[in-house]
């Protein structure tokens, strides 16, 4: 029950926060965001699981009855974890609390409603990651897109209703592709499974015994199936070309939204690929290795392109992430130990590192309400802490040795290499090793014209130093960029543990 | 659960639901001719509310013992057959009843300010009371007759607000294309008796399998009853009365047409076209299911498409109720001789039962708003949400709820009605339903994004917070939400007690 607890206690706390006064709800909702993390971290500490949960394995903290039943399929209460998810729901309770210690100085407007939304999306976000039945899944899924449409729509920036709208209309459409793509899958397993559960219907499919569904026969089911389930997946990532919707959340949401929108929202795409698609169809994924990794690619190279040529900081570190995330998706299509066990890193340190970098721009902004690359000059002049935090940041970012990027980064071009599924998967990885060069270009190119140099600043506010509790979330945050470079094996073994069985079927993949 | 195999209670106790509002009713009319000007209207509202409360918990306690279901001797009839008290009526009952009691403790505040306190409550008990009956009726003619007791009031309640144009106008609207269908569902029930000779369902359906002459009287008939209930569930044709009438009159009892209503009409549908006119036995070229899909897709798209141009909210809602229709008619038109019918009509009046809360919450909301003299269009609730967040969360959860939101109730009553279609075979019909969801969530949107993201243009203070009309919102946003978790004994229950139909 341990998982239940942690995602009430978000719910609780998300509750108590919302009707509390608008002076504590700050501190109060980071109090209360204090013990998911103690709880996810005494989870971390008692990790017992081995396997893949869809596969097998053995699930840690599992909880399973039956919810309803519906036209003879169960629908369960299904929650555990393995080696994919225990990472991701660290990174979310640790990640929320930070955001809501960054909201502090720029939330003054109705506290008490911003930092309640921020619980409860947590607490859905800690259920996506631990659901392993898709009802309740989808349940949670669907329900981390309404407090996002309210923290944009009403504490962002002039065109935040725009954004706001944008960002629902193109995730909830999403959505309903890839539910269509799910439900056509239950429905051409017809008897052969008789519950939602994905451990229950990645066996089902992985053993072949998908039929055929209005129409379609099993082949073509599958490869609808896996298409429209990848596009609904491939916009919450986001990568070229759906990823348009990113840039206006990103600049319009207010910064603790960003943190948590670039360092778990977009996780929770890739971690559905990753679950659904390659977990369950690897034949088709297979089938479909030059596209999905062109799309990588070009996702890498045209989100860097973009980013190198943005005046504005925020729009520099959100389209990075559309950089980074074609990493992600490099490393998954590579089908190799280190490939998608990379990218199960690179969720977290591009988490880790995002909203780092999110963060660090945030407190800039606070202090200068500008951030645009030509208004602004030598600011470690006056910002020497806040500078020094995003340079180090950036180099994080960047893939510098012993950072938590460095480590992901490595494991997928290591993976990618070494990758059998097609002959041509070196060349992709070494058209999206470019994407490095890039990265280093446009940071370096902001670094340089915004911190360093003579101090100079367009406009009348007074350049000093941020508080303490602006830049303490950063700090927090460059420490474990560090640690988890230093050390990844933190992760990276429970991580492996889990992968291996997705690479083993029969087939000869 | 205890099981009541030898009943201690004499069977026409079956029927106390209605009996406990019809008395209800008749104790406020004491009440009002006694003190014919008493403006007390906590108490009114109290004693209406309380008998509703118990005429649930009775129906209530009824389904958990099994009362009238296969698991204690199947349903009981009663009154020579003409009604009869099975799983289904009680269902029902719980829907009319829990809708009935949330309308009239939101109406102590809303009608306040109004003379004739007493006719209120007791015209909703007495509309209630038939609509109980409604879900019991066996017989075409108890059908009618408990369609008319539930009608008279609520043409009677439209028009409540006696010095306001539109409640009258509403009110006058409603009651002519009411009587217009009563007439046409009193001829259609004439040609039936006409080819069967009989008024109690089981007889019709005995009598229409063997029928091989008069199959036009008969089509004929059929139709025309399905244009009574058309009318009742405001289903595309017999819709126009519906958005005049529900923004015309008193927001408590737009909620309460719409869903328990509403409701109601699909009830006795239910029971009428399953029981009298059975899927495998009736003559070629009586084919009421297409008639219900060609309905059903037709009400859900007008529904949703007439919606998404209003900037009236209770217009909107009004709509898109036309909208909800249309989903639960997937009920009888995804039915096929031999299909998973039970699965698929329950799930129908699952649907039901998640909207009695979600639909009335939210013109209870439309009241509330209406009480602070807050306007009607979209633009008037802007900023709404910042100076009553409790009521504006509530709204919030009642509009991504009715736009089948996770983890809102709507969502998972959606999904289990399109579910069923499917797995009875009409994907095409989920396909529709499903579009028209996803198109819905824009107009509903709107409400939430009017409340809590539109900057605040208006000076307007609201005033005093209103106890009753508050409680009423917030029970249907709590019940809205624990339909979710507890949503397994509610698709249970009710695919259980439409199996007994089959």
């Amino acid at each position: 029950m341990l998982i239940e607890g942690l995602i009430a206690v978000a719910f609780v706390a998300a509750l108590v926060v919302f009707v509390s006064p608008d002076e504590y709800a700050g501190r109060l909702a980071a109090a209360l965001s204090l013990v998911p993390i103690a709880g996810s971290l005494y989870m971390w500490s008692q990790f017992d699981a081995t396997g893949n949960a869809l596969l097998g394995g053995s699930v840690a903290f599992e909880t399973d009855f039956v919810w309803l039943t519906l036209g003879g399929l169960d629908v369960h209460w299904l929650v555990g974890m393995d080696g994919i998810s225990m990472p991701l729901v660290v990174l979310t309770t640790i990640l929320t609390t930070l955001a809501i210690v960054s909201a502090w100085t720029p939330i003054d407007t109705r506290q008490s409603q911003f930092y309640g939304l921020m619980l409860f999306m947590e607490a859905n976000l800690l259920g996506v990651f631990t659901a392993l039945d898709f009802f309740l899944w989808f349940v949670f899924w669907e329900a981390v897109l309404v407090p996002m449409y309210f923290l944009i729509g009403i504490w962002g920036g002039p065109r935040r209703k725009y954004a706001a709208i944008k960002f629902f209309v193109y995730t909830n459409i999403a959505s309903l592709a890839m539910f269509i793509g799910f439900i056509a899958l239950v429905f051409g397993l017809g008897d052969s499974v008789s519950s939602m559960r994905l451990p229950e219907i990645a066996t089902a499919l992985r053993g072949g015994e998908l039929g055929g569904f209005a129409g379609l026969d099993a082949g073509a089911l599958k490869l609808a199936a896996f298409v429209a389930m990848f596009v609904g997946f491939a916009v919450k990532v986001p990568v070229v070309p759906l990823h348009t919707w990113l840039p206006d959340a990103h600049v319009e949401a207010p910064t603790p939204a960003s943190v948590m929108l670039a360092g778990v929202l977009l996780k929770m795409g890739t971690y559905a690929l990753l679950r659904f698609n390659f977990t369950m169809m690897p034949d088709v994924a297979q089938a479909l290795v030059v596209p999905i990794a062109l799309i990588a690619v070009i996702s890498v190279i045209y989100g860097a392109v973009l980013a190198l040529a943005q005046q504005d900081l925020k729009r520099i570190v959100a389209y990075s992430s559309v950089s980074s995330m074609g990493y992600v998706i490099l490393g998954l299509v590579a089908y190799t130990t280190y490939g998608v066990g990379g990218a199960t890193f690179q969720m977290v340190a591009h988490g880790l590192i995002s909203g780092l970098m999110f963060m660090t721009v945030g407190v800039i902004y606070n202090t200068t309400h500008t951030r645009m690359v030509g208004d602004m000059s030598g600011i470690a002049d006056r910002m020497p802490v806040t500078s020094g935090i995003f340079v180090a940041g950036a180099f994080g970012y960047m893939g510098l040795p012993l950072m938590a990027g460095f480590a992901g980064e490595f494991f997928i071009f290591q993976g990618a290499f070494a990758s059998t599924v097609h002959s041509a998967m070196p060349l992709f990885t070494a058209a999206a090793m470019f994407g490095i060069v890039i990265v280093a270009g446009y940071l370096l190119l902001a670094m340089q014209r915004t911190l360093f140099g003579p101090f100079r600043f367009d406009g009348d506010y007074e350049v000093t130093e941020a508080a303490f509790h602006d830049v303490a979330p950063l700090a927090v945050l460059l420490f474990l960029v560090i640690v988890l470079g230093v050390a990844p094996d933190l992760f990276f073994q429970m991580i492996q543990q889990a992968v291996n069985p997705i690479l083993q079927t029969g087939g000869g993949l | 659960m205890l099981a009541l195999q030898s009943s201690p209670l004499p069977d026409w106790m079956a029927v106390s639901p209605a009996l406990i509002l019809a008395l209800t009713g008749l104790l406020l009319l004491a009440i009002d001719s006694i003190d014919p000007t008493s403006s007390n209207s906590p108490v009114l509202a109290g004693i209406s509310t309380a008998g509703s409360l118990f005429a649930f918990a009775v129906a209530g306690w009824f389904l958990l013992e099994g009362t009238g279901q296969a698991a204690t001797g199947g349903a009981i009839s009663l009154y020579g057959d003409a009604l009869v008290v099975d799983g289904m009526s009680l269902f029902f009952t719980l829907i009319f009843t829990v809708v009935a009691a949330m309308v009239s403790i939101a109406s102590m505040d809303y009608a306040a300010e109004q003379r004739h306190q007493g006719e209120l409550y007791t015209l909703v008990l007495f509309a209630t009371s038939g609509m109980v009956l409604m879900s019991m009726s066996n017989s075409l003619a108890t059908a009618f007759v408990s369609l008319e007791l539930a009608s008279l009031p609520s043409y009677a309640l439209v028009g409540y607000l006696k010095s306001n144009k539109g409640s009258v106008e509403a009110a006058l609207k409603y009651f002519l294309i009411g009587a217009l269908s009563s007439a046409v569902f009193a001829f259609g029930i004439s040609l039936v008796y006409a080819v069967t000779g009989s008024l109690l369902l089981p007889d019709i359906a005995s009598a229409v399998s063997g029928a091989t002459g008069m199959t036009g009287v008969l089509g004929m008939g059929v139709l025309m009853i399905l244009g009574g209930f058309a009318f009742k569930t405001a289903s595309v044709p017999f819709h126009f009365w519906a958005p005049e009438a529900y923004e015309g009159a008193p927001a408590p009892i737009s909620a309460f047409l719409s869903s328990a209503s509403k409701a109601a009409g699909f009830a006795v549908a239910f029971r009428v076209f399953v029981e009298a006119f059975p899927l495998g036995g009736l003559p070629p070229g009586v084919d009421w299911v297409l008639a219900f899909q060609v309905l059903a897709v037709v009400t859900m798209t007008l529904g949703n498409f007439a919606a998404a141009t209003q900037e009236n909210v209770k217009r909107m809602l009004a709509y898109s109720s036309i909208g909800h229709a249309g989903y639960a008619l997937i009920g009888l038109a995804a039915l096929s001789a031999g299909g998973p019918n039970a699965n698929v009509l329950g799930a129908s009046m699952a649907h039901l039962m998640v909207y009695g809360f979600m639909n009335t919450g939210a013109f209870l909301f439309i009241a509330l708003a209406e009480h602070w003299g807050v306007g009607r269009t979209f633009e008037d609730y802007n900023g709404l949400g910042a100076k009553a967040p409790m009521a504006s969360v509530a709204m919030s959860v009642f509009m991504f709820s009715l736009a089948g939101l996770p983890p809102f109730g709507g969502f998972f009553s959606k999904y289990a009605l399109f579910y069923s279609a499917i797995e009875a075979g009409f994907w095409w019909l989920a396909a529709v339903g499903a579009i028209n969801s996803a198109l819905s969530l824009f107009y509903y949107s709107r409400v939430v994004k009017a409340l809590w993201i539109e900057d605040d243009t208006s000076s307007l203070e609201l005033g005093s917070k209103p106890v009753g009309l508050y409680t009423a919102v917030i029970f249907a946003a709590v019940g809205t939400l624990l339909l979710l978790p507890a949503f397994r004994p509610v698709i249970e229950t009710a695919q259980t007690v439409a199996a007994a139909l089959f």
